[in-house]
């Protein structure tokens, strides 16, 4: 997929102008929060629960290889196969090397944002492959031909009436209900399109939630049980998945399970978890006949030990996109690629580069809501100021905003001349705003003023008031 | 009790009678209130923008303008968060800044923490009649935990019905420069805090940061909204006899 985050401003102007789109955020929002808020305030121990699962995402990473190689190995010995992928082109080689040895014309897909990461669905189809994604909101956006706008719900930015719509304009098969008035309607209509693909479908994609290195389990959360069809009912089984996905144990993934399902969609539990092992044994009655992880860094292992390092807790639960007000706002398309939201906005430069990703870091307000929200604790503020940091030092914002920036520095650090510059430009805007208390529009200032009124300074300056109420203060 | 008051930037160049007010809270506390004059800003909108070098230099020049002083108060969670929190952060790898940093730290409190610390409440002598609204900055809230301490002083003024805000937790949009980098985002944020401010039924809006403040007031000003704005340090001084944030003597 190819990156719009350059353009976040067009895009977000876009997204808050899209009368339909802010209906679907408006819904979809509230009810995230309400549902985690709920689900926290009936788990006490969530606070321990939350040091536990940040621990055991620290010493995995601070021991990664050895975990990685060893869930290799279990995987090996269940009678799977590990691939390594350093890079997206090799993610989707090995992806396709696989299919094509298994003969496979139709490929069933589970939701995996690996998957889109390394944009695996373009590579498929440009191989005459025919994908077809079996979780519903999947489903939805692969019709709509968009990408996902949340890392849990990817199509919360259509409303029901949105794809009731795309079904009736594609879906022609005997036997439908119209029109499609319900949410249950749509979801009938949609298994009965999809029952057909899992039968037919020659390989079946997944993502993991988590890697288990003491067993070689992959493990994959959701609601809807497409993932447990797709990984079971085709002959081959491929699991997409990021190398800071693996713990140690199965009862590290279970602190872990406990964490994600309450952050994401405020359940306990996700009505579908399922633990994959291996290929078909010998006395299975059902299963794939063959089981591979194909095992994608695309720059983390450079994160690991570097300023972004906490980044890699993440267990992509949504929870700080759920809570962010500038999400909240323009919805995850404005982003640009394919994680939106804080989490985005940390991941997104360092997988696109600064240059193109640098508008998300500035595009928040860095309100901490994210940090506070996070099951992983992860810092997310601190990273994003991290990416300014580096924005800065490379010389990439606007000539304009750096100069203005140098100048204030220039004289906050020397407090005779911000005295004298302060009282200066407070008593100049004071005469300005001629009594009125406030500017309705001024120049160099627009951005402030075309939605709010800029309240006027009072008159002098507090530091030359107090020198006159106390001379020697 | 001598207390040096970092003023704040904004409350130095937009609304000095904060300032004042803070002054007037504090002396009734029976402390002495330095100014010290070597202060400017507290560094965050170079911090922010990622020029850390400058961002430490004014840390340095603020570490040695309270050098020396017991107590640092600041009227604004904001500025206090960055004393507090972001100056030892910057300071991580030069151990000697660091300890200063630290003590500093450690000798700064927001202005409502300060008040409720050393018995604040039993010098409140403000009268106001109406419903009162109280906003919670996001550092004030998230980076320094502060919820208490202000709704406590806010009971002691008289006349004042204090009602809380829906979607309380939720920033305002201000964010320093974030509001002119992406003004049409932050205006979102500014209508939906000033949609649930009226919907509140306030007559007033308070806060201990300005920052939050002149955000929301402009925005209720360009909505012709009655509610008018105050710092909570005004309110608390009995102070509130000053033309509200963005209302002049001609309107």
């Amino acid at each position: 997929m190819k990156p719009t985050t350059a353009a976040f401003s067009d895009n977000a102007h876009r997204a808050l102008h899209d009368a339909v789109l802010q209906q679907a955020l408006a819904k979809a929002g509230v009810g995230f929060v309400d549902k985690r808020r709920a689900a926290l305030s009936d788990l006490p121990e969530f606070a321990a629960l939350r040091e536990a699962g940040r621990a055991i995402k620290d010493h995995t990473l601070a021991n990664l290889n050895h975990y990685l190689l060893r869930f290799e190995q279990q995987v090996a010995a269940n009678g799977g196969q590990v691939h390594w992928a350093e890079t997206p082109e090799e993610a989707c080689a090995a992806v396709l090397d696989i299919c094509q040895r298994a003969g496979a014309k139709m490929i069933a897909k589970g939701k995996s944002m690996v998957g889109e990461e390394i944009a695996v669905n373009d590579a498929l189809e440009a191989a005459g492959f025919e994908v077809v994604e079996t979780d519903l909101g999947e489903y939805i956006i692969q019709i709509a031909h968009e990408p996902p706008s949340h890392i849990i719900a990817p199509a919360v930015h259509k409303t029901r009436a949105q794809i009731a719509k795309l079904f009736e304009d594609l879906h022609h098969h005997p036997g439908l209900t119209r029109p499609l008035e319900t949410v249950p309607q749509i979801v009938d209509e949609a298994r009965q399109i999809l029952r057909d693909k899992f039968l037919s479908a020659d390989v079946g994609i997944t993502g993991a939630n988590f890697l288990i290195a003491e067993t070689g389990s992959t493990v994959i959360v959701t609601n809807e049980g497409n993932g447990d069809l797709s990984a079971t009912l085709p002959r081959v089984h491929i699991a997409l998945a990021s190398i800071e996905k693996v713990v140690p144990t199965l009862e590290d993934a279970s602190v872990l399970l406990r964490l994600l399902a309450r952050s994401a969609t405020g359940q306990e539990i996700t009505s579908y978890t399922t633990f994959f092992t291996g290929p078909r044994r010998a006395d299975d009655a059902d299963g794939p006949e063959q089981f591979h992880v194909v095992l994608v860094d695309n720059g983390r292992s450079r994160m690991l030990g570097g300023a972004y390092h906490e980044m890699l807790r993440c267990i992509r639960c949504g929870a700080c996109l759920n809570h962010c007000p500038v999400y909240s706002a323009v919805g995850g398309h404005a982003y640009g690629w394919v994680y939106p939201g804080p989490m985005g906005a940390v991941l997104t430069p360092l997988m696109v580069g600064l240059d193109e990703g640098r508008p998300l870091p500035n595009a928040s307000t860095l309100c901490g809501r994210c940090e506070e929200v996070c099951p992983m604790s992860i810092p997310l503020p601190k990273l994003l100021r991290e990416h300014r940091r580096q924005e800065f030092e490379r010389k990439l914002a606007a000539p304009r905003s750096r100069w203005a920036l140098a100048a204030w520095a220039f004289c906050a650090r020397r407090p005779s001349l911000y005295r004298w510059a302060t009282r200066f430009g407070v008593s100049l805007l004071n005469t300005l705003s001629g009594g009125r208390g406030r500017f309705r529009s001024l120049p160099l200032a627009q951005a402030w003023t075309a939605a709010r009124d800029l309240p006027a300074p009072q008159g002098d300056t507090f530091m030359a008031q107090w020198q006159r109420r106390k001379p020697h203060g | 009790m001598r207390v040096a008051l970092f003023v704040t930037c904004l409350v130095d160049l937009f609304r000095p009678s904060v300032g004042f007010a803070t002054v007037r809270l504090l002396e009734r506390l029976g402390a002495e209130v330095v100014v010290p004059p070597e202060q400017t800003c507290c560094g965050q909108p170079a911090y922010n923008n990622g020029d850390f070098e400058t961002a430490r230099a004014i840390a340095r020049q603020a570490i040695t303008a309270f050098d020396g002083f017991e107590h640092v108060v600041v009227p604004s969670g904001s500025c206090a968060g960055m004393l507090i929190k972001h100056y030892p952060e910057l300071f991580r790898d030069e151990p000697e800044t660091l300890a200063q940093a630290q003590s500093l730290a450690a000798r700064t409190r927001e202005l409502s923490v300060f008040l409720a610390e050393f018995g604040g409440e039993q010098i409140i002598d403000a009268h106001f009649s109406g419903k009162v609204a109280m906003h919670d900055s996001c550092s004030s809230r998230r980076e320094l935990g502060i919820l208490a301490a202000p709704r406590a002083l806010l009971n002691k003024v008289e006349g004042a019905e204090p009602v809380e805000l829906q979607e309380a937790e939720t920033c305002c949009g201000f964010g320093g420069t974030f509001c002119v980098k992406y003004p049409d985002i932050s205006a979102r944020m500014v209508s939906d805090k000033a949609a649930a401010v009226i919907a509140s039924g306030a007559d007033v809006l308070v806060s201990g940061d300005l920052g939050c403040l002149m955000n929301i007031a402009g925005r209720l000003r360009r909505m012709d909204s009655t509610v008018r704005v105050y710092h909570l340090a005004e309110l608390l001084a009995d102070m509130t006899d000053v033309a509200a944030i963005g209302e002049g003597d001609k309107t």
